[in-house]
């Protein structure tokens, strides 16, 4: 690792100031991706701006039907938290499934989403439970946030603030996991708020995405063979040495399948 | 850039100089040389490398020296009762037989410490779920969830198992 300025940010405006007077700052949230990219020298940023003192931009609660998610929150604290399991059950299974408990403990909701790494579990929840991120001068859309293979919506000096994610009847999320990494290979969460259906993906493609054919069959029924007949499109997606596009749109209806036969069920 | 850090290692207070880069593990070997917190894999993988930081387990590959000024670690060096009595995690490793080379030991000892703590009453598919950021080459992990699972849910374990 290439050393650097350390700067611990006393709040969002002193971290974004020292972001805009860098050369070549960059934030740091949890650190679980960000460090081993530094050590891998795959970055080497003139200035580390950390974001762990912020108590500010911790927390969780329950605003206008949403749950709403200070991004600095650890995994282990979604996870874990009662206000999640019961607004939002399968978002808690998602946070909870992120790493390892090690990981959990230090990894953060805004660095996840911020990153779009196309493995990270957290934007197939945005893009599933149709949340908004919310930063310091503006709310985006989650369906307007991801736009490819570590590429986001954000300003270059645009901070996350919080995430939204309204709370639906029902959702459910399961990954696939890559069996030595623990990254979803294919990740897909389904939510159903009153007549209207989400799924999200991860894993699969550059960014995490909605599938929409998926989507409009199961507003119309909602089971898992309404999706049986529907191929998603391989043209797109991620391939490599273990698994090919193919086998990816494969898994992404299999989960998908899944997910509402586990929303469907008793 | 050279800063001081400051932190509480083991209910000491410890001060080294450090490059901003220098990573907590590296400060805990290096500068503080307590050894027993071992560098296996340093992507964040392997686990040999967990401490507590504020009583939670953490991998110190992967986090700066400089991120955990201020507050308190606990090694592995640091779990035993000052007059050497082993802390009940310890004594389960022993006593179930939770370790062979040893090289994974310290973080699996506090990791499993840090399982127990967090899931009162665990059971067997829990312990092995938790571990998933522990990695030992030796033990086939038997001896390891079965130590981790005395101390965590005493009645799940099997007294006649060895």
């Amino acid at each position: 690792m290439r050393d650097f300025d350390y700067h611990l940010a006393a709040d969002v405006k002193s971290a974004i100031e020292t972001l805009r007077n860098s050369e070549d700052g960059k934030i740091v949230a949890g650190g679980m991706t960000l460090l081993p990219t530094l050590k891998q020298r795959l970055a080497a940023p003139s200035d580390l701006i950390d974001l762990g003192g912020i108590d500010a931009l911790r927390g969780i609660s329950i605003e206008d039907n949403h749950v709403v998610i200070r991004a600095m929150t650890i995994h282990a604290d979604v996870g874990a938290s009662d206000v999640v399991k019961k607004a939002i059950p399968a978002l808690a299974v998602l946070a909870g499934g992120i790493g390892d408990p090690a990981v959990r403990h230090r990894g953060t909701i805004g660095g996840s989403i911020a990153n779009s790494d196309p493995a990270a579990d957290y934007p197939g929840g945005v893009m599933g439970l149709g949340a908004t991120i919310v930063t310091d001068r503006r709310e985006i859309a989650g369906d307007d946030f991801f736009l490819g293979l570590f590429e986001t919506a954000l300003e270059p000096d645009e901070l996350i603030t919080s995430v939204r994610f309204p709370i639906p009847d029902q959702a459910h999320y399961i990954k696939f996991k890559h069996p030595a990494s623990g990254y979803a290979v294919v990740g897909v969460m389904v939510s159903k708020t009153g007549g209207k259906v989400r799924v999200g993906v991860t894993g699969a493609g550059p960014c995490a995405f909605r599938v929409t054919a998926f989507e409009t069959a199961l507003e119309k029924s909602f089971s898992p063979d309404a999706i049986a007949d529907i191929t998603v499109d391989a043209e797109d997606l991620n391939t490599d040495i273990n698994f090919s596009a193919e086998y990816r749109a494969h898994i992404v209806g299999v989960l998908a399948r899944r997910c509402v036969a586990a929303l469907t069920k008793g | 850039m050279t800063i001081d850090v400051t932190l509480k290692v083991n209910g000491v207070e410890r001060s080294a100089k450090v490059e901003a880069r220098t990573l907590l593990a590296e400060l805990l070997r290096d500068h503080l040389k307590l050894t027993g917190t071992h560098v296996g894999c340093d992507t964040t993988q392997c686990g040999c490398c967990v401490v507590h930081l504020d009583g939670k387990a953490i991998k110190s590959c992967t986090i700066l020296a400089v991120q955990a000024k201020g507050r308190s670690v606990t090694t592995i060096e640091g779990l035993a009762a000052p007059d050497g009595t082993l802390h009940p995690m310890q004594e389960a490793f022993r006593e179930h037989h939770g370790l062979q080379c040893g090289f994974c030991t310290p973080g699996m000892v506090m990791m499993g410490a840090d399982i127990a703590r967090r899931n009162p009453g665990a059971d067997e598919h829990t312990v092995r779920h938790e571990l998933e950021g522990n990695i030992c080459r030796c033990t086939g992990y038997q001896g390891i969830v079965e130590a981790i699972l005395s101390v965590a849910n005493p009645d799940a374990v099997r007294k006649d198992h060895h």
